[in-house]
């Protein structure tokens, strides 16, 4: 049985999934629509030069400031549990994305029709990384709808990314996101596997 | 649930404490600590009593929540948590539970994924 309790200890515990966009497009309303608690929010210093988070031993005199970042929870199994990371909006605060993405599952893009410019950094972020990722288009009250197809040629995204719109305060609409990056994930996880083997 | 607002609305907004005091000047953690990575109370450890005040308030809150959840139910930045955290593992009064690193197997990150989906088809 000893195997067995040393599987069981190597097997994740949790994981997470991250949630990016720009500035009001909806991350914290959809980590907040699917989350089992009320979001939580954790902080990094920063120095105001930008230099590297927490990095304040060897400049003492430097004014520091924090970046906050909104995460919630999901149980899924008594062993498993999901964390869900929206990340910093703004340009400045890209370096804290390494941290956040690194061993993520992958990334829902959010996207606002009006402001789609806003969404072409992640996009780019996540590509270069090859972190798997789709968009959602997060379908605000009064604002003109279009097909999901020509958003996604409007953003120039790769074929193969699946891209849906949503309302994100919708909870079903909000887990139907996260089932859908698991899934692509998984898909690219198993492409990766017959490549390889050929 | 109301939704919060953005992080960007409090960034920049200057600290009146340096934090690092209470690390004393430690800026990294010698354990390699994932957001989202959990902890677990090791069973039939004490906590010593040399143990400060931050590193008592950390090792309350921890058992089965997350680095970023510690670092939130204790209002202490991310990096500071980190530390704390650190030397409580060091010191064996807590324990890491595994998430998804550069070591992860293929057949591991492919089980975790399998079993995340199912987790949240039935969510």
């Amino acid at each position: 049985m000893d195997f067995e309790t040393t599987k069981a200890q190597r097997a994740a515990a949790s994981t997470k999934i991250v949630i990016a966009g720009g500035f009001g497009v909806g991350k914290s309303t959809l980590v907040g629509a699917v989350s089992e608690i009320d979001p939580l929010r954790t902080e990094a210093l920063v120095t105001n030069e930008s230099e590297g988070v927490d990095d304040l031993a060897a400049v003492p005199t430097k004014h520091t400031t924090t970046v906050a970042m909104d995460f919630g929870r999901l149980t899924l199994a008594e062993d498993l549990v999901l964390y869900l990371f929206g990340t910093p909006g703004q340009r400045r605060f890209w370096f804290m994305w390494d941290d956040l993405c690194r061993g993520a599952i992958g990334a829902i893009v959010m996207v606002d029709v009006a402001r789609l410019d806003e969404s072409f950094s992640p996009l780019d972020y996540f590509e270069s990384k090859g972190i798997p990722f789709i968009v959602a288009v997060n379908e605000f009250d009064g604002v003109p709808r279009y097909p999901v197809d020509e958003i996604a040629a409007a953003l120039a995204l790769p074929p193969e990314v699946p891209i849906i719109s949503l309302d994100a305060r919708d909870r079903e609409q909000a887990k139907g996101a996260l089932v859908k990056i698991t899934e692509y994930a998984l898909m690219r996880l198993r492409e990766s596997l017959t490549v390889n083997a050929n | 649930m109301t939704p919060p607002v953005e992080p960007e609305d409090e960034a920049y907004r200057p600290r009146l404490i340096r934090s690092y005091t209470i690390t004393a000047g430690r800026t990294a953690s010698k354990v390699d600590l994932a957001m989202e990575a959990t902890l677990r109370l090791q069973a039939g450890a004490e906590a010593p009593a040399y143990l400060t005040p931050s590193a008592m308030q950390v090792l309350e809150v921890c058992d089965r929540r997350s680095v970023a959840e510690v670092s939130a139910l204790t209002k202490m930045p991310i990096g500071v948590t980190r530390v704390l955290l650190g030397d409580l593992i060091e010191q064996g009064l807590i324990r890491l539970q595994a998430t998804i690193t550069e070591k992860t197997s293929t057949d591991e990150r492919l089980e975790l994924i399998e079993r995340t989906l199912r987790g949240l088809r039935n969510y």
